[in-house]
């Protein structure tokens, strides 16, 4: 059973960019665990020599012409049209980089 | 005729084709009851102000016109998509679905956009940030998720047809506590672009209908290949209206968890329905499989995962509200999908996990070497009370136990209404389950099943 304390919320919280309370963190970490509980059981499983499966169709490489999808295209205006905040034809992004 | 809402599609198709109907006069009861019904039963977010001006676009399609709902995580440009989550209240797609533009295709009018669970995490559609869905069989109870809008649709008979989706009994278990079909395709069988995605290696849309039928006249409009979608398959779609009414003698049916504990109180129930199946010359067989309970861990590494890398991409920069908007069901799950994903955790979780859905699909292998489909409930019992989904972390993977070993194996799967308790008035599903691609054997028992018992309500009214 791995550790789960309110530290680790905090940490993933940064990670998934999700801002959480205090009150909301104590609760996570209780949800945690009780997840965790259940996963667990996994540990029971013999695995050893067992390839992992992360696609059930078996497809492989699937390709296509590197060629412009022009029905596919939006114009500038459709691209827009739901941000919340745009600047002469731009999105407007949060400041990552300190002046 | 009055309430022609109440009809199947393969119903209004012959009164239409026979000029005793017209499409316009199921619109006219189907709007009625919209407005009458909605209100209390919350599956509608959103209509389309005016369909008939759609109606008569259609008129020489196979599908004439008739009326389909769809789950809220399906993008369509004429209405808004919200994936029942804040973060997407006011966002209209530019661009649409594959399932939906085929279904318009086939002469279909997506008659309104139902509610699910918010980003469809859920099986009781009660985690929406729009409020819940009462099911419609009896309103103090829960329609199950995520697609328990469009499963209450089709119960509440405002729609003649619906899609879902579902990842791991998403379509299937509210179609059961509803008592309708919940038709599951085989993974890559039904394009997965332009719905919300959740999580990308089990999303499978599907049709959820009043009967088999109807489910399969769906599944003929939506499935095939689509080059937008890489895991879509280029197998040809067997016709499987050739299905219906065709014998089982000799089918080869594997009885699957009615050992498991949480059934108890319906074991009895199952067993003795499950009778018809030798009646109709079919070889019914209990046998084991591997325990349904790892599969619950399995699913919940592999979606909250798949979840915490999907919804990555809503950053409230190009379209959608900021990070903070995001409900405490999808807070949840992001975030312990992050921490599976995560540095020292990856191993220990994600990819064991991974190896044991591997023990799963070598174990489903093993058993359709000895059996034609295999057979389970759908759900472990009868549809929860209103309010039962709330603060519990793990409500709907134990809800979806038996349904999750062949989800993340990517088989398919028919749920049929198989009893229906007196008192309450709900449902238990039978789960009926097939190798991939096999389609037309578990339509073949599903459809035989619904005409040989009493539990279809639409075929008992008929």
């Amino acid at each position: 059973m791995s550790k789960i304390d309110q530290n680790t919320i905090k940490h993933i919280s940064d990670l998934a960019n999700i801002p959480v309370s205090t009150q909301e963190t104590k609760k996570l970490v209780d949800d945690f665990l009780k997840t965790l509980k259940v996963i667990d059981e996994l540990r029971q499983v013999s695995v050893e020599d067992v390839e992992p499966t992360h696609q059930v169709t078996q497809l492989t490489n699937v390709m296509r012409e590197d060629e412009v999808a022009k029905e596919k295209m939006l114009t500038q205006e459709e691209a827009l049209a739901n941000t919340e905040s745009s600047h002469k034809g731009y999105f407007v992004v949060p400041r990552i980089l300190e002046k | 005729m009055s309430n022609l809402n109440n009809l199947t599609i393969a119903k209004a198709l012959e009164l239409i084709d026979k000029k005793e109907i017209q499409v316009s006069d199921i619109y006219q009861d189907l709007l009625n009851s919209i407005k009458e019904k909605n209100k209390e039963l919350n599956i509608y977010l959103n209509t389309l102000p005016d369909p008939l001006k759609e109606v008569k676009k259609k008129t020489n399609l196979k599908l004439k016109g008739l009326p389909i709902a769809v789950k809220d995580n399906f993008c369509v440009p004429e209405m808004p998509t919200t994936a029942s989550s804040k973060i997407l209240k006011d966002f209209k797609s530019p661009y649409e679905s594959t399932v939906t533009k085929n279904i318009k295709k086939a002469g279909g009018v997506i008659v309104g956009k139902t509610n699910l669970d918010a980003w469809a995490h859920g099986s009781s559609t009660e985690t929406s940030d729009f409020g819940r869905t009462r099911n419609p069989r009896n309103t103090n109870h829960l329609p199950g998720g995520s697609s328990g809008g469009s499963a209450a649709a089709v119960a509440a008979d405002l729609t003649l047809a619906a899609i879902g989706s579902e990842t791991a009994g998403s379509v299937r278990q509210p179609a059961a506590w509803c008592g309708t079909v919940g038709f599951k395709p085989t993974y890559g069988r039904v394009s997965r672009y332009g719905v919300i995605a959740m999580a990308s290696s089990t999303d499978s849309p599907g049709p959820i209908t009043k009967t088999v039928e109807d489910s399969v006249i769906l599944y003929q409009a939506i499935a095939g290949h689509d080059p937008n979608d890489a895991t879509s398959s280029k197998k040809e779609v067997k016709n499987l209206i050739k299905e219906l009414d065709q014998t089982i003698k000799n089918l080869k049916i594997g009885v699957l968890y009615l050992d498991v504990e949480e059934l108890e109180s319906i074991k009895d129930i199952y067993q003795e329905q499950l009778k018809v199946f030798e009646k109709l010359g079919a070889k019914v067989e209990f046998t084991q499989a591997l325990d349904p309970r790892y599969a619950v861990g399995v699913y919940t590494v592999v979606q909250r995962s798949e979840v915490s890398s999907n919804l990555a991409r809503f950053d409230g920069i190009r379209y959608g509200s900021d990070r903070s908007h995001f409900g405490d069901e999808a807070k949840r799950r992001i975030m312990l999908g992050t921490f599976t994903l995560s540095k020292g955790y990856a191993d220990q979780y994600y990819n064991l996990a991974q190896k044991v859905r591997t023990l799963f699909i070598n174990d489903f292998e093993k058993l359709f070497e000895k059996y034609d489909i295999l057979v389970a409930p759908t759900s472990p019992g009868f549809a929860k009370k209103i309010g039962s989904s709330e603060g519990t972390a793990m409500f709907g993977e134990l809800e979806d136990m038996l349904l999750e070993p062949s989800s993340i194996a990517g088989l398919p799967g028919i749920s049929v209404p198989c009893y229906r308790d007196e008192k309450t008035n709900l449902y238990l599903g039978l789960n009926i389950m097939a190798p991939m691609f096999r389609e037309d054997l578990m339509v073949r028992a599903a459809d035989a099943f619904e005409k040989n018992t009493p539990w279809n309500s639409w075929r008992n009214n008929s």
